[in-house]
């Protein structure tokens, strides 16, 4: 029995091993000498698992009684969260050793996270959850201090950690309340207990439980650490916190919501609905007066994520494909959007005002306008891969009844365009100020290229994500 | 008789004070962290009754994981509050503010 449940937890054991090993190697011998070694070699072993759960069979695989389940709605989830974190340590390496930051505990603390996401997407008990969540969330405030010298990157670190512990917490309070009234943290056992009439304590436990999540995706009204930890982390770090712990805390709210209240549907798609609209608003307003570029990527990522809940909301299949989706669009946008900001220096010294950018094009044509086809698809321009996310997202509301909800998504698209058109006002035709140094560093061209690259040819077929994100969003809601 | 209610109104009140302290509290940074470990503490009351009162061990199972995940929070927290410190010179909680939010 336990070598069946251990063959089916074997991709978080391989990594979590690794880890442990990796650290004390590292520890006992060169130390920081390893930090590049340690990134590349992380990235590598981050896609070999991803590809190894790519090639695994499609059936749902549950082990240790129920606590965690390998389906295809996690196996498409753990592949996006490892693809993208391998591409942010990618991407990160060089612009760490070029100011003295990178410390060989980063990519294993990182792997410790992506271990921890691993296990949130997989979780099919309370505890589980719990665990999963809490390694995801410990590893990720250490990262955002890594800059131990900085006063915005330990107050980061500081405001991240004390909302973080509290958005637990709330978790927490839900989850016992959740066991007090069911009689177990098991979601099918939660599941098979909550039919049509859910008691008052019950529905307590369902709003903490969401309050909880909705701190973990940012969702507004529990969004407020959101600006000041993207702001004060070092860039490569924001570019982690914008990609793959997302899309971990969405798939868990989602795997949360269909597989332990499932039966009460009605009850927590107006709780969603409401925070979708709410954060789209609040991420589309908030960003127009922002002038600092990390600051604007963190309300962009506040809308999206309303955007994702609003597929969420749905309660559908086709609401959760088409969140799955937006999530994998959102990530490949941030990974590219974030080369071009790891990319912006000034005399070798970072820069993140926007201001900074007028008349980027007349220097740099190719990458402007890779940033252009970006920015295009964040906010949803038509002929970009963004546009299909956000139109998958409104039908699936549409289809479910939620027109209202669907309009007031089409309403907050148009309000977010401005501010990132805005950026491409300064790129094209600000008025001439001092020039940024020249990309200096062919990786992020690469995956700005790339990622642009992906936005207008995914056009196509969205490279077959579509049907894969349907089995998975089937394997999830029955 | 000391029935259930009574153990989740202690653990409610403590929660709802674990909350307030974090809100309220304008002073000091270790005040936050006592605040969260109510919190946690206050869940963990709520495991242990329901489980006694549904005569089921898994409550404390997930007391345990809670304790045990509590100690290293705590941990990190106090491990970047120092770090603050070190850059800072102050624990207030007025003082951190350099980015504004």
């Amino acid at each position: 029995m336990i070598s069946a449940d251990i063959q089916i937890v074997l991709p978080e054991i391989a990594l979590a091993v690794y880890a442990i090993t990796a650290l004390l190697a590292a520890v006992y011998t060169v130390k920081d000498g390893a930090a590049s070694l340690l990134v590349w070699l992380t990235s590598g072993i981050f896609v070999l698992v991803a590809a190894w759960l790519m090639t695994n069979g499609a059936d749902a695989q549950t082990a240790f009684d129920g606590m965690f389940v390998a389906d295809s709605f996690s196996r498409f989830a753990k592949v996006t969260i490892l693809l993208s974190a391998a591409a942010v340590l990618v991407m990160s390496e060089q612009y760490m050793v070029a100011r003295n930051l990178l410390r060989f505990e980063y990519p294993l603390l990182v792997v410790f996270a992506v271990v921890g996401m691993m296990v949130m997407v997989s979780a099919g008990d309370l505890m589980s959850l719990y665990m999963g969540l809490e390694l995801q969330s410990l590893s990720l405030y250490v990262v955002a201090s890594l800059r131990r010298d900085s006063v915005k990157s330990t107050e980061a670190g500081l405001k991240y950690f004390v909302l973080g512990a509290l958005s637990s917490g709330l978790l927490l309070y839900g989850a016992s309340l959740t066991y007090g009234f069911t009689g177990t943290t098991l979601f099918s056992g939660i599941m098979a207990g909550v039919q049509d009439q859910p008691s008052l304590g019950l529905l307590f436990g369902l709003v903490f439980l969401i309050s909880g999540l909705a701190f973990k995706v940012s969702a507004a009204p529990f969004h407020m650490w959101t600006p000041d930890v993207y702001e004060g982390s070092p860039t490569p770090i924001t570019a982690f916190f914008a990609t793959a712990p997302k899309v971990a805390a969405m798939a868990l709210f989602a795997r949360l919501m269909f597989d332990a209240f499932g039966g009460i549907t009605g009850d927590w798609q107006q709780i969603i609905a409401f925070l979708s609209v709410i954060s789209m608003f609040l991420g589309s307003i908030a960003a127009i007066g922002q002038r600092d570029i990390k600051r604007l990527m963190a309300y962009s990522s506040i809308a999206h994520m309303g955007y994702a809940l609003m597929g969420l909301a749905a309660g559908t299949a086709l609401g959760v494909q088409a969140m799955l989706i937006y999530m994998a669009i959102y990530v490949t946008m941030n990974i590219g959007t974030f080369a071009f900001i790891l990319g912006m220096q000034r005399d070798g010294r970072p820069v993140t005002d926007i201001q900074s950018l007028k008349m980027y094009a007349k220097d740099q044509p190719t990458r402007a306008l890779a940033m252009l086809v970006l920015m295009f698809s964040l906010a949803g321009v038509p002929p970009m891969v963004g546009f299909f996310g956000k139109l998958y997202v409104l039908r699936a509301a549409y289809d479910a009844g939620l027109a209202w909800l669907a309009v007031a998504g089409v309403v907050a698209s148009v309000i977010g365009a401005y501010y990132y058109l805005r950026i491409v006002y300064y790129m094209y035709f600000g008025e001439e100020t001092e020039k940024l140094d020249a990309p200096s560093q062919p990786i992020l061209g690469a995956f700005l290229i790339a990622s642009a690259l992906i936005m207008v040819v995914g056009v196509v077929n969205l490279f077959g994500v579509e049907p894969i994100a349907a089995a998975a969003a089937a394997a999830l809601v029955n | 008789m000391i029935g259930l209610e009574h153990y989740l109104v202690v653990a409610a009140a403590l929660f709802v004070i674990g909350i307030f302290g974090l809100f309220l509290n304008r002073k000091n940074v270790i005040i936050l962290l006592m605040s969260i470990e109510l919190m946690l503490l206050a869940v963990n009351i709520n495991f242990v009754a329901f489980s006694s009162f549904l005569g089921d061990l898994v409550g404390q199972v997930f007391t345990l994981f809670v304790l045990t995940v509590a100690a290293a929070e705590a941990a990190i927290g106090l491990a970047i509050l120092v770090c603050f410190f070190r850059n800072r010179g102050t624990i207030d909680v007025e003082d951190v503010n350099v980015m504004k939010g």
